[in-house]
């Protein structure tokens, strides 16, 4: 009973934190008509996408041991790749596909130098930070690349105020998350995946191929961070190789706020998508409150240093 | 010159339950050379942690030099005259030989380092011990393990230390290495400075030392001069303990060889191992710690790469040498460092337990929850461990119950040879015996178990063979009726023969 209730608490950390933000946006002035609306939440939502998939690859790396810091420069060279091929008059779902598959291809660099060369993914992500970014802006030749129009576009819009339908990218996060959250709890791959981060040496003496999955965590965590890509490309309606610069942060603060640990072999999704939510509300909350841009990253730097605290509190009290 | 440099009477250490020393003596006279011998856990360790400073006393008194000494850290210990060598050099391998002499202890001027008095210093404590040629801007990361060990003597040297207190400092040196460091001792035993010498190596110690004690169950069990102790009474003071009842003993009928290793050996330690084992034994290997035991089961199960010899499993098709192939051919391994490579200490009960077989718990990858738990839920309560359910974190449980669970893993795969490297290392009594039960059931059962144990009457007491291994090789096998414990440590201390 009592393990239950710990484990509940667990999880229900990063909950009442959300709850938290919410109820403390909800309360001023300023934001009171708007803030606990409807439609506002939809924008919230639909803020989430990028940083929500992209904190579901992130949750695998980190739960593996292991940190991905490439990922803003991924998303950024992916959707350009994305927009040059929209330009090409390629149809959506080749555009997805290639896209998606662009990201895997970047994950399964960065996995096999880390495991084959037996180096930390800490140099080799910033190593690699810096190639995605500087590719990114050779293909779009240092300038947005724009086309015509494309059924993309129309996955993260929330410009219609009359229409109460999420758009596609809120479901596509959703359905995923459920998806991955399944896959790591429920199987062979997900389980490895926590042995590796708990314990590398266990996971070796007990047979399992180490090298072989890491190199399957990092692809499989590229292709989710070519699909923020494609999320991206649908927000910005075009091809931006300077987009995302630094979002790798705002993803591993999600998943660290959702009570994962750099340590590696804890985490959790549906933590990780409440972290992810709790960036966009405070980032929501903050514009409406007027504050400027510099005080909402001092707010979410303070943020992640005090969940983080109170999680290694949580954490003493259990052993 | 006073009669004694250091006196230690009745001191007494416990931790928790554990009484590590129960009522230890020891004297030394200034310019003497004392070996201090015991087995593994005779609590030598614990004594030179007390009079380094480490750890306090309980009780007991110590006196240096006729005055009461109570150091209240490695630091205060230093500053009285007590300096020690660990087995473990403590250097920093990037900074220089001058640095690392220095370190802690550096000449400064308002707080700069003085580069012509640090040079004194270091050349004069280098120039006490022989060694002046030693290049002192050198990293000490490029020199050999002798003369690292060398830079740390130097470094104890500084403070003009009453009693320097070595600790194995043989056990990873050449045969020539070792005769240079004897003739540092000797020229550190004519300037007065007592030498304490902590050796499994018996022989090294009769070379080296003037007297001797004996610890064993962390008492003094006999000292004295040591030109008139032959080895073998050394060796039944360090022995010579009545043998409890502890081990069940089913008859065992070895049949078939099921697993053939011949000459195996691994970098850095294994050298040379041949072993045959077979189906309803329990193949036990002795020796010292860093005798190369732990080597040896791990080059067989593919963890370390075998640098010559081969390891064949009989019945299993050729594969390569790795865990995973060592696995399906049913073998199991159990760790002797349950929190740093047994176990994943954060993850449940039954994760851990099924950690080899998890593809096999389900279909298409996907594993069956219930199936998992029920799995490990049977293990828990036929082996009695104390948790609250399969669901439960293993750190949370205790030394034994861990361990109880390690072992089910390799019951659970099911493994038909069990490599157990220490298996009742730091458990309580009541999970020992349990241990010693399910061994021997496994092996009346038909498998084939090797373990390496450093207590010798769990050796003598489970094991149908008996092989011991010393410096990297294995030198014996025979069966166990043809061991005694004195004989054992003779061949593990290189001096049989």
């Amino acid at each position: 009973m009592k393990a239950v209730l710990k484990k509940s608490l667990a999880q229900g950390g990063p909950f009442l934190g959300l709850i938290l933000v919410i109820v403390l946006f909800s309360i001023p002035a300023e934001t009171r008509e708007f803030f606990l609306t409807y439609n506002n939440f939809k924008i919230i939502f639909t803020q989430t996408v990028i940083v929500a998939i992209g904190a579901l690859g992130m949750t695998m790396i980190i739960v593996s041991g292991g940190i991905d810091l490439s990922v803003g420069s991924s998303i950024a060279l992916t959707s350009v790749t994305g927009a040059m091929l929209i330009q090409r008059g390629w149809a959506p779902l080749p555009v997805v596909l290639a896209t998606v598959g662009a990201g895997a291809l970047i994950g399964l660099l960065n996995g096999a130098a880390i495991a084959g060369l037996r180096m930390t993914p800490f140099i080799i992500t910033l190593g690699s930070l810096g190639v995605a970014r500087g590719s990114a802006k050779w293909l779009a030749d240092n300038q947005t690349v724009n086309y015509d129009s494309s059924p993309i576009n129309g996955w993260m819009t929330t410009a219609d105020p009359f229409s109460r339908a999420l758009p596609t990218g809120v479901w596509v996060a959703l359905g995923l998350a459920m998806l991955t959250a399944l896959v790591l709890r429920n199987t062979v791959f997900g389980r490895h995946i926590f042995a590796l981060g708990s314990n590398e040496a266990t996971a070796r003496l007990c047979g399992i191929a180490t090298t072989r999955l890491k190199i399957s965590i990092y692809t499989l965590a590229g292709a989710f961070f070519g699909l923020a890509g494609l999320f991206q490309l649908s927000r910005l309606r075009q091809g931006d190789p300077t987009v995302a610069v630094g979002l790798e942060l705002d993803i591993i603060a999600s998943v660290i706020i959702g009570g994962a640990s750099l340590n590696g072999g804890v985490g959790t999704i549906l933590g990780s998508m409440i972290g992810a939510l709790i960036m966009a509300v405070l980032r929501n909350g903050s514009q409406q409150m007027g504050w400027p841009t510099y005080f909402q990253e001092i707010i979410i730097g303070l943020v992640i240093i005090v969940a983080v605290f109170l999680d290694r509190l949580r954490q003493g009290r259990q052993t | 010159m006073s009669a004694v440099r250091l006196r230690l009477d009745g001191i007494q250490k416990s931790f928790g339950a554990t009484r590590a020393l129960k009522r230890v003596s020891l004297e030394i006279a200034p310019g003497e050379v004392h070996a201090l011998i015991g087995e593994n856990g005779a609590g030598k360790s614990t004594l030179m942690k007390v009079l380094s400073g480490a750890h306090r006393a309980d009780a007991g008194t110590m006196q240096l030099s006729g005055v009461a000494y109570e150091p209240e850290n490695p630091h205060d210990a230093r500053l009285k005259g007590v300096a020690m060598i660990y087995q473990e050099l403590n250097l920093a391998l990037h900074l220089s030989a001058q640095e690392n002499i220095l370190l802690g202890a550096e000449s400064t001027r308002l707080g700069w380092v003085d580069g012509r008095s640090s040079r004194a210093r270091a050349q004069a404590a280098l120039a006490q011990l022989g060694h002046e040629g030693l290049d002192l801007d050198r990293a000490a990361g490029e020199f050999s393990i002798a003369e690292q060990q060398i830079i740390e003597i130097a470094r104890a040297l500084l403070i003009q230390p009453q009693v320097l207190i070595m600790d194995e400092p043989t056990s990873s040196l050449t045969q020539a290495d070792t005769a240079k460091l004897f003739a540092t001792i000797q020229r550190l035993r004519q300037q007065g400075v007592s030498v304490i010498y902590i050796s499994h190596f018996l022989e090294e110690c009769r070379q080296i030392a003037d007297r001797f004690t004996v610890l064993k169950d962390g008492e003094t069990v006999g000292s004295g001069l040591m030109a008139e102790a032959s080895l073998d009474h050394l060796v039944t003071l360090m022995t010579g303990r009545e043998v409890k009842d502890l081990y069940p003993r089913t008859a065992h009928a070895p049949g078939a060889v099921v697993l053939e290793v011949k000459s195996a050996a691994s970098e850095p330690r294994l050298k040379r191992a041949t072993l045959q084992i077979r189906a309803g034994e329990v193949f036990g290997l002795g020796g010292l710690i860093g005798a190369g035991r732990t080597d040896l089961l791990r080059a067989i199960f593919g963890l370390d790469e075998l640098a010559a010899g081969e390891v064949c499993v009989v019945g299993a098709p050729a594969s390569e040498n790795g865990p995973r192939e060592r696995w399906s051919q049913g073998i199991g391994f159990l760790s002797e460092n349950r929190k740093e490579e047994g176990l994943m200490l954060n993850q449940s009960i039954a994760d851990n337990l099924t950690l080899t077989k998890m593809n096999r718990l389900g279909r298409w990858g996907w594993i069956n929850g219930p199936r998992q738990r029920a799995v490990a839920q049977s293990w828990v309560e036929a082996l009695r461990v104390k948790c609250q359910d399969a669901g439960q974190t293993i750190g949370q449980l205790s030394g034994g119950n861990q361990q109880k669970v390690a072992l089910a893993r390799l019951l659970e795969h099911p493994a038909r040879i069990f490599l157990l490297d220490e298996p009742t290392r730091g458990i309580d009594v009541g999970s020992k015996a349990q241990i010693y039960q399910l061994v021997s059931e496994l092996a009346a059962a038909g498998k084939a178990v090797v373990v390496v144990s450093s207590y010798l009457p769990e050796l003598l007491g489970l094991c149908d063979t008996i092989g011991v291994m010393c410096r990297g090789e294995l030198l014996a096998v025979r069966p166990r009726g043809e061991w005694t414990e004195a004989e054992i440590m003779r061949v593990a201390t290189g001096s049989a023969g």
